[in-house]
């Protein structure tokens, strides 16, 4: 199979002159294997995490500031406290179900480093008391459930996961699971969903908060994969190395996937916090700006379901304290970019239509609006919509999310930001997300939407029977 | 229309005994039923419900919930192409126009050999290497339209069998935890304090 334009092993993946502690063996052909992990210092992490009493390394992660990196950033050793006292067993289910539009990062954790992912998920269950780990690899990943499998495998072999790991008083499973197809199963109370057998439709929270009521009713840790990747690298280097990298409110690094009209489309791990997304998008050893001849129009900072960013933006660090004011979300570490080619209510249409499809149907205005977005969008696109479709889409996604919904300042247009987050009516993010493209789009570029529908004089409802 | 075969069996009774509860090995048993059918016969899906405790019309209410479950025959090949926001930025419509003229089919069509059925796909985490497709959900990357001619005319004269192995089997490689290696399953009503290793201390 072709091997894309970049790094053989890794593809699309950039390495840099820059920290890194979770991409360290992306270069190496068997960065997957047993014996390349050891040999490069693989699973000593997890041997001075069995060194120290469980509350410490649980006290070490907590102070690091792991924040999450699936989505919402919730700090991991903070989630890890938030379990009831005295309720076992407790459980860890590992997110690897990656499909939000525009991320890819997992599955490179996946098939390059499982071990390290491995590794990650022993430090955490250490840590934090949990019995059994459920390691889901989304459905479509063959190559990522062949590599876990397989180091898997060594691993019980060698005696690093199972019973009465390195010899200790630890024994945990690490049991590989495996999905078929559904975006919102990434969704933490779906994931737990699916992993009992059922269809993969989010639970209300409250009360189904994973970490006090989830997998089989027992408090449930759900962390993403990248997420548990540091953690090998946390135990070797402690939380004081972690924090020196970044800002104190978002530490060490983050991986994300930059697509669309660059140069160099890449992932690339960044140091969090400090990167700007006009270092990411323009900077040599990132993705060196957009393609010959093109100039930036629009990019989205935090996958599909983020507000989009104006040139405007460009300056913004990766830091979520200034990126949601700004009117957006870091969300899953996935930037697409749009150059003045783009035809704007066709991109948001791409958007649109994925969380449209992917609604699982349990509430209404996720089931009903996300269709409807749709369809009216489509419409426009096909050059067959009124200008009446313009505020029915608005209208729409009142619906959805009821109020102000974010959006960027744009020195052009003369508006400031209406900062994240939104309200909403549904029991998950994907009604807003179907929603996010199309007030993205219009908001920012409505021009492109009136050029495009024929204009029709309003009847007023009291004129029943009037002719057109 | 098949049973689970008796080694299938033998595989379905060994991932069940992972879980605390046998319903939660499902999705991994339908598609032990579909790498042996090619697709969800059933008959499989009441096998299935036999060994986790369930009634067909659950089994059946799950499985079709996922789109990689399919309930009638299709090519040996299965190629997704993604549609999504980072791979039509890269010119997937054209590419989706190419692979249909290019196949005689349409999107959701199975050729008349019953070789290739063509799919419109959603985003399959390559957006960087976009526009992207999967077959049988293995990888092509940046794909043009010589390199998809190139795919099909490879998969039509069998030199990809080694790779890609036919639609049903995903992963060719299986988990399995030696007997004597195993921490076990802990299920809620059999655990009721906390794990050993915490010695004794409540976790923070
Ligand atoms: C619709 C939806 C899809 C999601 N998909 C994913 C996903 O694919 N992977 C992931 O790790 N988190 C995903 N999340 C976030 C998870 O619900 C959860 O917050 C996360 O896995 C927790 O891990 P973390 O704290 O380590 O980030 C999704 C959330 C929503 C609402
Ligand atoms: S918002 Fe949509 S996907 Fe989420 S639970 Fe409601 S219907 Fe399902
Ligand atoms: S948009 Fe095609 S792989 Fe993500």
């Amino acid at each position: 199979m072709s091997a894309g334009g970049t790094n053989a092993f890794a593809p699309g993946f950039y390495e840099g002159n820059r920290p890194r502690i979770v991409t360290s063996r992306f270069g190496m052909e068997d960065s997957h294997s047993l014996g390349r992990y050891v040999a490069t210092g693989g699973y000593d992490g997890l041997r001075r995490a069995l060194a120290r009493p469980a509350q410490e390394v649980h006290e070490e992660v907590r102070s690091a500031t792991v924040l999450g990196r699936g989505g919402a950033g919730f700090p991991a050793g903070t989630k890890w406290g938030l379990t009831p006292q005295d309720v076992w067993p407790r459980y860890l289910v590992v997110n690897g179900d990656e499909s939000e539009p525009g991320t890819y990062k997992d599955r490179l954790l996946m098939e390059r480093d499982p071990h390290q992912l491995i590794e990650g998920c022993l430090i955490a269950c250490y840590a934090a008391g949990l019995s059994q780990c459920f390691l889901y690899i989304r459905g479509e990943m063959a190559l990522a459930q062949e590599r876990v499998a397989t180091a898997l495998n060594e691993a019980y072999a060698a005696g690093y996961v199972g019973r009465n790991i390195l010899g200790s008083s630890f024994s945990v499973d690490i049991v590989l699971h495996w999905g078929a197809g559904a975006y919102v199963v990434g969704e933490e109370t779906a994931l737990i969903e699916s992993l009992e057998g059922n269809r993969g439709m989010p639970r209300l929270k409250p009360p189904y908060f994973p970490a006090a009521i989830g997998l089989y009713g027992q408090p449930t840790i759900v962390n993403n994969v990248e997420t548990l990747s540091n953690l090998p690298w946390l135990m070797v280097n402690g939380a004081a190395a972690y924090t020196a990298i970044g800002t104190p409110t978002s530490p060490g690094t983050r991986m994300v996937a930059v697509s669309g009209h660059v140069r160099r489309p890449g992932v690339y791990e960044i140091v969090n916090g400090t990167t700007t997304f006009r270092d990411l998008l323009f900077g040599e050893g990132f993705c060196g700006g957009m393609r010959e001849g093109r100039s930036l129009k629009a990019f989205v900072p935090g996958g599909g379901s983020a507000p989009w960013f104006l040139p405007d933006q460009l300056d913004l660090p990766f830091e979520a304290s200034q990126v949601g004011p700004a009117g957006s979300m870091l969300g899953s570490g996935a930037v697409m970019v749009m150059d003045d080619t783009t035809d704007i209510p066709k991109a948001a249409l791409t958007l649109t239509r994925f969380y449209a499809h992917e609604s699982c149907g349990k509430c209404t205005p996720c089931r009903e609006g996300g269709t409807w977005l749709e369809r009216i969008l489509s419409r426009i696109v096909d050059g067959k919509g009124t200008d009446a479709d313009l505020d029915q889409l608005l209208e729409v996604g009142q619906s959805i999310c009821p109020g102000a919904f974010p959006h960027a300042s744009s020195e052009r247009l003369g508006i400031s930001a209406v900062p994240f987050p939104y309200r909403m009516n549904t029991i998950c993010f994907v009604g807003p997300s179907a929603y996010a493209p199309v007030h993205s789009a219009l908001t920012l570029f409505r021009e492109e939407f009136e050029a495009r529908v024929t204009k029709r004089v309003h009847i007023p409802v009291t004129a029943v029977g009037a002719s057109r | 229309m098949a049973r689970l075969t008796e080694e299938n069996v033998r595989l379905a009774q060994e991932i069940i005994s992972r879980y605390p509860k046998a319903r939660s090995a499902t999705i991994p048993l339908l598609h032990l039923a579909q790498e042996q059918d090619g697709y969800v016969t059933d008959d499989a899906m009441a096998h299935i419900a036999e060994l986790v405790g369930a009634s067909p019309a659950e089994v059946y209410g799950t499985a079709s919930f996922y789109e990689m479950f399919k309930f009638h025959p299709v090519g040996r090949y299965v190629i997704n192409i993604c549609g999504t926001m980072s791979c039509a930025l890269m010119g997937a419509e054209d590419l989706m126009h190419h692979a249909e003229e290019k196949l005689g089919v349409r999107m959701g069509g199975t050729t008349d050999d019953g070789l290739i059925t063509l799919e419109r796909a959603e985003c399959q985490a390559a957006c960087t290497e976009a526009p992207c497709l999967q077959t049988n959900y293995r990888y092509s990357f940046r794909v043009t339209p010589e390199s998809f001619d190139a795919l099909v005319d490879d998969l039509r004269a069998g030199r990809l069998a080694d790779e890609i192995p036919p639609h049903g089997v995903v992963a060719r490689v299986r988990q399995h935890i030696p007997a004597d290696r195993g921490a076990g399953v802990h299920a809620p009503e059999d655990v009721k304090s906390a794990p050993a290793w915490l010695d004794g201390k409540a976790a923070l």
